[in-house]
């Protein structure tokens, strides 16, 4: 269960993001299939959040997203939901929710809207949690575990979707580097053992460089550069987007960017 | 059983409907028993079987005490249950979808609005007719739910669920002071307005219960259906969005149906305040957040506290009788502050 079968391609073209009359994303295309992690980096305000809204729904957009040949914009919320999952960068922990049952709202999608969750569905949670390792959590309230217990289990309530494209905007800003490292590996093992085809956004450039497969450097609205993290992560990409001042270290093929004074 | 369905507290676990229905028996028997003629709880318990068909009771209660409990007591607990439940499952509902622990059924204007409807109709008609009180509160109150829900889904306003709040907030303000308006320029009828907005269960008949129980029954289903999607609410409308639910229809369906709900309850018996504030967050202090269990045990227990909160307000101060909303707030709120204070550590809200 949970593992997507057949493979799943999306493809993103001229997706932009217009609230008012300031256009906050523009032009963004992307292609991205099972299994693959696409990262989104870039100043703050490039627009990295509004591109994730946009593609799980909860933003207007133009241009198309397709998952496999067909318009999502032709689908509904539910619809939607069973392809693209999505995880906020400060969910929403309801008061007195316990694990279970917050993972279990994963289930939505699988559901008609009047009807309860069945045997399946209860299972299905069940196993999502024994496999993240939040079995004892289990009965616990959501509000009462810390950050990183936390978002495993925002990561939980994602995988009980059992949707093959997942959406994480910036999933370990909240973490201190001991659940940063262990979020990331969680979600590098999940998407190469169930094929789940990952987006995020991150801040933290020597950490984006790690695991995704590519790196997307948004500024402005607008992909400015994407490639691997050697061809993106570069003191001359860094300097023109950020204004920031660094020195890139090769760490055997893997960036390692550090501040620098002027 | 299997692990995982003892593992979610979303469901009612069976013996609760054991201690519900016990509560309800206990709660009609007190009311038709309690009162100015007293009846033993044993032979009202007799007179109330000896109607059902197929048993062969005889209570030997003589033809008074049978039409108290018949005409006048009966219909007014039953009224009493009936209203209760709807104005705590409405306003579960509204705090569900509005995520807001302080939202009341009268949120987006519908007191407002019954109570315009109300004072016009008293000033109007000298000699009111058994029925257009209710029906003059009834329109008015769902002239100003709609009013609400115009102004605040309309495009300028955009469709969030705090730009309706507010559209409420304005549409209470404009027409309680339409209501404040009308009720100064005829001062002669301010008791009989106050009257009416105090609430009031004395009068109850047969008559009032047959013109609210279609629309309560109809709405409490309609919200009882939608308890599990007012979980999913609690994840704030973007992420509800991202699981798959159509959040502006879902909440439309609900607003219709708890204002029409509470529209029809508040028509008959004027403005009960407290009980859809006090009765959904003492569950939730003791059966937790889920409104799967929160909606059933409201339509439950929101009936059983009007029930006894009536059987106060026509006993405190006997023969005078206390404005049931009065009594509501006086015993809602010191209860409900002793629930918060007494909370075990760590629980639910």
């Amino acid at each position: 269960m949970n593992t997507v079968l057949t493979s799943t391609a999306m493809r993103i073209e001229n997706l932009g993001v217009r609230i008012g009359n300031r256009q906050i994303v523009q032009d963004v295309s992307l292609e991205i299939s099972s299994g693959d992690w696409v990262c989104v980096i870039g100043p703050n305000g490039a627009g990295k959040s509004s591109l994730l809204k946009a593609i799980a729904g909860i933003l207007p957009s133009a241009g198309t997203i397709q998952v496999n040949d067909f318009d999502l914009s032709t689908l509904s919320h539910r619809d939607r939901a069973c392809w693209i999952a999505y995880v906020a960068q400060a969910p929403v922990i309801p008061p007195g929710m316990t694990v279970f049952d917050y993972v279990m709202l994963g289930r939505t999608a699988h559901l008609k809207l009047l009807a309860s969750e069945s045997d399946f569905d209860l299972e299905m949670t069940n196993y999502v949690l024994t496999e993240l390792g939040l079995s004892e959590f289990a009965t616990r309230q959501v509000a009462s575990l810390s950050g990183g217990e936390r978002q495993r289990v925002t990561i939980a309530r994602a995988l009980a979707q059992a949707s093959p494209i997942v959406l994480l905007d910036e999933p370990t800003s909240a973490l201190d580097i001991g659940f940063q490292q262990e979020v990331l590996t969680l979600i590098n093992a999940l998407r190469k053992e169930k094929k789940i085809a990952v987006i995020s956004t991150m801040h933290d450039l020597t950490t984006s460089g790690i695991y995704p497969d590519r790196l997307l450097l948004m500024a402005q609205g607008q992909v400015q550069v994407s490639g691997s993290a050697i061809e993106v992560l570069t003191e001359a990409n860094i300097s023109a987007h950020y204004g920031a001042n660094v020195r890139i270290i090769n760490d055997l093929g893997r960036p390692i960017v550090v501040p620098t004074d002027f | 059983m299997p692990l995982s369905s003892v593992q979610t507290s979303t469901r009612i676990p069976p013996k609760w409907w054991f201690a519900c229905a016990g509560a309800v028996v206990v709660t009609i028997l007190l009311g038709v028993c309690i009162g100015a003629v007293g009846i033993s709880p044993k032979q009202t318990a007799l007179e109330l079987l000896s109607h059902l068909p197929g048993l062969s009771i005889h209570s030997n209660l003589d033809e008074t005490d049978s039409a108290i409990i018949w005409d006048l007591r009966l219909p007014r607990v039953v009224l009493a249950l009936v209203v209760g439940s709807m104005l705590a499952t409405a306003g579960s509902a509204y705090q569900g979808t509005f995520r807001n622990p302080l939202a009341d059924p009268y949120l987006l204007g519908v007191s407002a609005g019954a109570g315009l409807g109300a004072t016009v109709e008293i000033v109007v008609f000298e000699s009111p007719v058994r029925w257009s009180l209710p029906v003059a509160a009834f329109i008015g109150a769902l002239i100003a739910v709609s009013l609400t829900y115009a102004l605040g889904s309309s495009s300028i306003a955009g469709r969030s669920a705090s730009s309706l709040v507010l559209a409420g907030v304005a549409v209470a303000a404009l027409l309680t002071a339409a209501q404040t308006l009308v009720q100064q320029r005829n001062s002669d009828k301010v008791r009989e307005v106050y009257a009416w907005i105090l609430g009031r269960l004395a009068v109850a008949g047969w008559s009032d219960l047959a013109l609210v129980a279609p629309y309560v029954v109809v709405c409490t289903v309609v919200l009882l259906r939608y308890r599990r999607v007012l979980d999913v609410f609690a994840v704030g409308d973007e992420e509800a969005t991202t699981l798959g639910l159509p959040v502006a229809r879902a909440r439309a369906v609900i607003i219709l149906a708890a204002s029409l709900g509470t529209a029809a309850a508040v028509a008959v018996t004027g403005l009960i305040g407290f009980v859809g504030i006090i009765v959904p967050h003492t569950i939730r202090l003791i059966a937790g957040n889920s409104y799967r269990r929160l909606l059933p045990l409201s339509i439950v227990f929101g009936g059983v506290f009007l029930v006894l909160a009536d059987i106060i307000a026509r006993t405190a101060m006997s023969p005078e009788e206390i404005p049931i909303g009065v009594v509501t707030a006086l015993i809602g709120a010191p209860f409900f502050l002793y629930i918060l204070a007494a909370r075990k550590e760590g629980s639910l809200v």
